[in-house]
């Protein structure tokens, strides 16, 4: 798909085997791994994404199942560990990952008006060595037994803390099969990001002056330069875990003077900048979403981006606010104290522009706008609890407790899933030329929002009394038994919510509505050409003079140019 | 690949610079942590031998590493004036300088692996050493395959007229290999021998 | 609770002249703070018991009985407040936009609502707002985190040196010569008289670990080739439970530490009979115990003071039948238990470090004996 050597004439040359049909599996197959098309790497990234997802989520269940009585002995304590392990490691890199770059991928030249990706073949690299990454990781339950009760799937966190993942305590190849699929997946992350940013610079269509692009590029604009800013210190970390297990590197062998405290400085400079790349692809979703459903253009678009660079570049120096039980002088833990209470303005005046562009629109609940209205409440929960863990002498009773894991997953799940459920909805009409169905939408909305709540608020009360993180089994009579039951109950909504979310990706492909070219009324250029586009995405490469091409082509006695 | 322009008045920046922009700063965030690595353990090791009793300021290789940087300059000018027999000079020089910068560390090596008993494995600066500057050799390796390449193919005349830029993004990458040497040769064999 | 208490830890009796906002502030707030967690948290009531005092299993950080957990539970309260606060405003805003601005029917359709692209005053109030809040929350901060990190100890404040283990905590009282392991004793401090702090070292044998005991002080990670410090000052006394709070590998969630805080005389107490070195059994089944004991591989690990018991990668059992529980915490410390444990101690704790010693019944009995006798 060389956008150089595009003819409209082309025509896809006839069979030539059997088998060969179009829409045979063979050649779904065959099309999936030679493909270089943008689209369908995006589509790709965002179908693996969510089958590691529905993976992670059944791990996730399990461990809720063992947690909802005291003495539980529905796993063993050594399973556990190798669940939380394997289901965050997962959520972050084989779900949370893929899922926003198959959404960069796939909109990303549509916005800007291009034919692709820059660099089309190595986009589908990318694409192939994140899949890989993740049948490698998750290759472990088969292929590291190790020694005699040592082996199987990794099961040290998925922050990995040395020195237990030192040869001494992590006997096996466990580990080393997370430090090679995290290795893996890295460089994926990066070639995708390099791509993303030399698309989004290098690929505008006339007119799309950077202060034109959508807030939905910009945002992942960001994202790809903190990618490529963050994911290095992580294979730095990885790479000299894998010098210490197999060479006898000292990096951090506290016996030899190495230092347990190094791998928590490298991995957390990678691992806070992280959190921002997987929840701004959320805030990129909702500033698509939140206007056209408010029928308003984004309030004030300048701050929009301004906060979204400022975040990001706070967030590469706040990464020992993970690290405030650790031992660090007053001064440091200070520093980083304030540093972190820094990210809560600009994400405080997001949050209020979101709101001042809902002011005096007039909202249609669709199921996008849903999602964001839910993604609004539940990441202003977020933010509020990222406050308390910021004040660094109340962190020191939240850390690793419950308290934690709560605060989290309202990031994760009540922001992140919330917006790219939102996202899904929005764009499946584009992507597939079907309209989602609302009714099975709504039951998905209502069930998992309830059922998300009902898991993840009690978490906090747990955490307030003590309850640690990562622990298999408790006592009965601390206080926690009530609360992890009801959290525990919650799974069973959330899995009724997903349940409904994936017929209905089935149901509405089928027997969907036809969508039309853009049944949202929408005003961002991917909405210009056909559902599903073409291979070559625009016939003519189209020219914009504003922020809301769209609406300048249905409002030519009010365009948006004349304002800007 | 040409930026999908309608018109002459609407310019974009290059694919290849852009990207091979972004490929240094990731590489630059990559050498920073082991950098750090190395000044955090500075002067830490349990057991010797310590830098100051076996780094040799390696003044020679230096010298041409550094000189590459110019003669790769040189051997663009002459291919920019259409002097395809300069270019070919100038550009194997680039590559002699640059095997003889990795012959020099590999004999480095050798020396401190056999005479002087420090490897990975012997405490911290040896651990912090060979992978940071293991890490700068690997590059220059990298790089002097891509050199290598690309005279090879010019000598066959494989290389099209239109593809300056793309040797330019090579020259890039060497200048960064440079740099990344001052850096280093900075921190291992000025700073770390002068702490014990 | 009063604010007027004498501390070692701020250079005397708290007489200082200046109003002090954050304090105004922080007791205003605390009162109907605690109002509100104490219906949120709805904790049962500590349960009385006879050898370890007040039992306290629910370790809510919300009822500090300690300083430095009170001085955080003080800035916990104001931040909780302030959140609360926001939470509430934004909210209103959020379900007030969605309300008064939802789509109201077909007519809506028909045309756009005006087109508004921004503000500048409007977007420099909301910036000035949360600029105005973190700087509140940035000068409590680092006050607090000062006051409790940089706390001067008397010198004669009591010392303990924790070490941990995977799966256990080693305790040491260095300035009193006693080892023990998983349980900490400690006096109770006062506000009125000479305040008895406790400093506590933490470091530890193999990965990282953390010490954390809610109602008494935050966690302090307890990291290898690293030597960490806190402390601790409860005014009350009973039996307090903490959690390792650093995942350390297989049985991290029966590494479980108890804090026993004492009036000071039972403290004394304790103390003496720690020291007192333990006896050697000449009779019955606890001799023969005494005997299969030292025959066996059991002093390879574990230590009893005065004997060849010299083994350091196991808890020491010198005054074993002192503590509540066995195996950190795993299993409360009755005869049936201790004989399991010796028995297998992997029926109890899969994966920990011991293992099945593959002793035959007439060893457990004996061993179980013996090691019933020290006390």
């Amino acid at each position: 798909m060389n956008p150089d050597t595009f003819d409209p004439n082309f025509k896809i040359p006839a069979p030539e085997r059997i088998g060969d049909e179009r829409g045979s599996l063979t050649r779904l197959v065959q099309e999936m791994v030679f493909t270089v098309d943008h689209k369908r790497l995006g589509l790709m990234y965002i179908g693996s994404g969510l089958l590691f997802f529905v993976i992670a989520g059944i791990m996730a269940a399990m461990i809720r199942i063992q947690l909802a009585v005291p003495r539980n002995d529905f796993l063993e304590p050594d399973v556990f560990n190798r669940l939380f392990t394997m289901h965050g490691t997962a959520m972050v890199f084989l779900v949370g990952m893929p899922i926003i770059f198959g959404f960069a991928n796939y909109l990303v030249p549509l916005m800007i008006g291009a034919r692709d990706m820059a660099f089309p073949r190595l986009n589908a690299f990318g694409f192939w060595v994140f899949f890989f990454s993740g049948l490698l990781l998750y290759f472990s339950y088969l292929g590291a037994p190790g020694l005699y009760a040592a082996g199987s799937a990794p099961d040290v966190g998925w922050f990995a803390y040395s020195p237990l993942t030192a040869k001494a305590f992590s006997r096996g190849h466990s580990t080393d099969y997370w430090t090679l699929s995290l290795l893996m997946g890295g460089i994926g992350s990066l070639v995708t990001s390099i791509n993303i940013i030399v698309t989004t610079l290098c690929l505008r269509c006339k007119g799309m002056i950077l202060g034109r692009m959508p807030l939905f590029v910009w945002l992942f604009l960001v994202v790809a330069f903190l990618v490529i800013i963050a994911i290095p210190p992580l294979s730095a970390c990885q790479i000299m875990l894998i010098l210490d297990r197999y060479f006898g590197a000292k990096f951090f062998d506290t016996q030899a003077g190495g230092s347990a405290v190094l791998w928590q400085h490298f991995f957390w400079i990678f691992g806070h900048p992280e959190v921002y790349i997987l929840i701004l692809p959320g805030f990129a979703i909702a500033s698509e979403v939140i206007p056209v459903f408010s029928r308003k253009p984004i309030f004030g678009y300048p701050v929009m981006v301004a906060a979204s660079v400022m975040i990001a570049f706070i967030s590469l120096g706040v990464w020992a606010h993970h690290m405030f039980s650790v031992g660090m002088t007053s001064i440091g833990n200070t520093f980083f104290a304030i540093s972190t209470l820094l990210v809560a303005i600009p994400t405080g005046i997001k949050i209020f522009n979101w709101i001042g562009t809902m002011y005096g629109g007039k909202l249609r609940f669709e199921l996008p706008m849903l999602f964001c209205i839910g993604f609004l409440f539940q990441f202003l929960i977020a933010g509020l609890t990222g406050v308390m863990l910021a004040i660094a002498p109340f962190d020191w009773q939240l850390t690793d407790s419950y308290f934690v894991v709560a605060h989290f997953h309202y990031v994760l799940i009540g922001g992140l899933l919330f917006t790219i459920f939102a996202g899904i909805y929005y764009w499946y009409p584009k992507a597939l030329g079907k309209m989602p169905d609302f009714r099975l939408g709504l039951c998905h909305f209502i069930l998992f929002t309830v059922g998300f709540h009902i898991t993840f608020f009690p978490q906090h009360i747990a955490g307030f009394l003590g309850m640690p993180r990562r622990i298999y089994t408790y006592d009965t009579g601390r206080g926690w038994d009530a609360w992890n039951l009801i959290s525990t109950i919650g799974v069973i909504f959330q899995a009724a919510g997903i349940l409904f979310f994936v017929v209905n990706l089935i149901y509405s492909y089928i027997w969907g509505k036809k969508a039309g070219d853009d049944p949202w009324d929408a005003w961002s250029l991917e909405w210009s050409t056909t559902s599903p586009p073409p291979a070559y995405n625009f016939e003519t490469i189209p020219e914009v003079r504003s922020r809301r091409p769209l609406w300048d082509l249905k409002h030519p006695d009010d365009p948006d140019w004349k304002y800007e | 690949m040409s930026t999908a322009a309608p018109s002459t008045d609407w310019k974009l920046p290059s694919t290849r610079k852009v990207a091979v922009i972004s490929l240094i700063l990731t590489e630059s965030a990559l050498f920073t942590i082991f950098l750090v690595a190395y000044l955090f353990y500075m002067g830490k090791s349990l057991n010797p031998p310590y830098p100051a009793q076996v780094l040799e300021f390696p003044l020679l290789a230096t010298i041409a590493l550094l000189s590459s940087s110019i003669t790769i300059v040189l051997s663009e000018r002459a291919l920019h004036a259409g002097k395809k027999g300069a270019f070919h000079l100038w550009w194997a020089i680039t590559i002699a300088l640059g095997a003889y910068f990795l012959w020099f560390t590999a004999m480095e090596w050798k020396h401190l692996i056999f005479e002087k008993d420090l490897t990975l494995a012997t405490n911290v600066f040896g651990t912090t050493f060979f992978s940071l500057v293991g890490l700068h050799a690997s590059h220059v390796i990298i790089g002097l395959f891509l050199l290598t390449l690309v005279l090879v193919l010019s000598l066959l005349g494989k290389v099209p007229a239109d593809h300056t830029e793309h040797l330019e993004m090579i020259s890039w990458y060497w200048h960064f290999v440079d740099v990344i040497w001052i850096v280093v040769v900075t921190v291992v064999y000025i700073i770390s021998t002068r702490i014990t | 609770m009063s604010r007027k208490k004498i501390s070692p830890l701020s250079g005397g009796s708290d007489t200082r002249g200046e109003v002090d906002i954050f304090r105004v502030i922080a007791g205003a707030v605390r009162k109907g703070g605690s109002l509100v967690l104490a219906w949120v948290l709805a904790a049962p009531a500590p349960a009385q018991s006879t050898d370890g005092g007040i039992m306290r299993p629910v370790a809510d950080m919300f009822q500090p009985l300690s300083r430095p957990a009170e001085m955080i539970h003080e800035s916990a309260v104001l931040v909780l407040m302030i959140t609360a606060a926001i939470f509430v405003v934004v909210t209103a805003m959020l379900v007030f936009v969605v309300w008064k601005f939802r789509r109201k029917g077909p007519e809506d359709d028909m045309e756009e609502p005006p087109q508004i692209y921004g503000s500048t005053h409007i977007e420099l109030a909301w910036t000035v707002i949360p600029i105005l809040i973190t700087f509140v929350l940035i000068l409590v901060t680092s006050r607090t985190i000062g006051e409790i990190q940089n706390a001067k100890m008397p010198e004669d404040a009591l010392k303990i040196r924790l070490v941990g283990h995977q799966w256990w905590w080693e305790v040491h009282y260095p300035d009193l010569g006693i080892i023990t392991a998983n349980e900490i004793h400690v006096p109770v401090s006062t506000r009125t008289g000479k305040p008895r702090p406790t400093e506590i070292i933490l470091e530890s044998a193999d990965v990282i670990h953390s010490f954390w005991v809610p109602q008494l002080a935050g966690k302090t990670d307890m990291v290898p080739n690293k030597r960490n410090r806190t402390w601790i000052e409860p005014f009350a006394t009973g039996t307090f439970f903490g959690n390792c709070a650093e995942y350390c590998g297989t049985q991290h969630a029966n590494m479980l530490l108890r804090v026993i805080v004492e009036e000071p005389a039972d403290f004394d107490k304790w103390v003496a009979n720690m020291k007192r070195a333990p006896g050697v059994p000449t009779e019955g089944m606890a001799a023969q115990g005494h005997r299969d004991f030292y025959g066996n591989s059991c002093v390879s690990c574990h230590r009893v003071d005065g004997t060849v018991a010299e083994g350091v990668f196991g808890p020491d059992l010198t005054k074993l039948m002192t503590r509540q529980t066995i195996g950190a915490g795993v299993a409360p410390l009755t005869p049936e238990n201790l004989r399991t444990w010796v028995r297998d101690p992997q029926s109890l704790k899969t994966g920990c470090l011991m293992p099945d010693m593959k002793l035959l019944d007439s060893e457990v009995d004996s061993i179980t004996a013996y090691l019933l006798t020290l006390k």
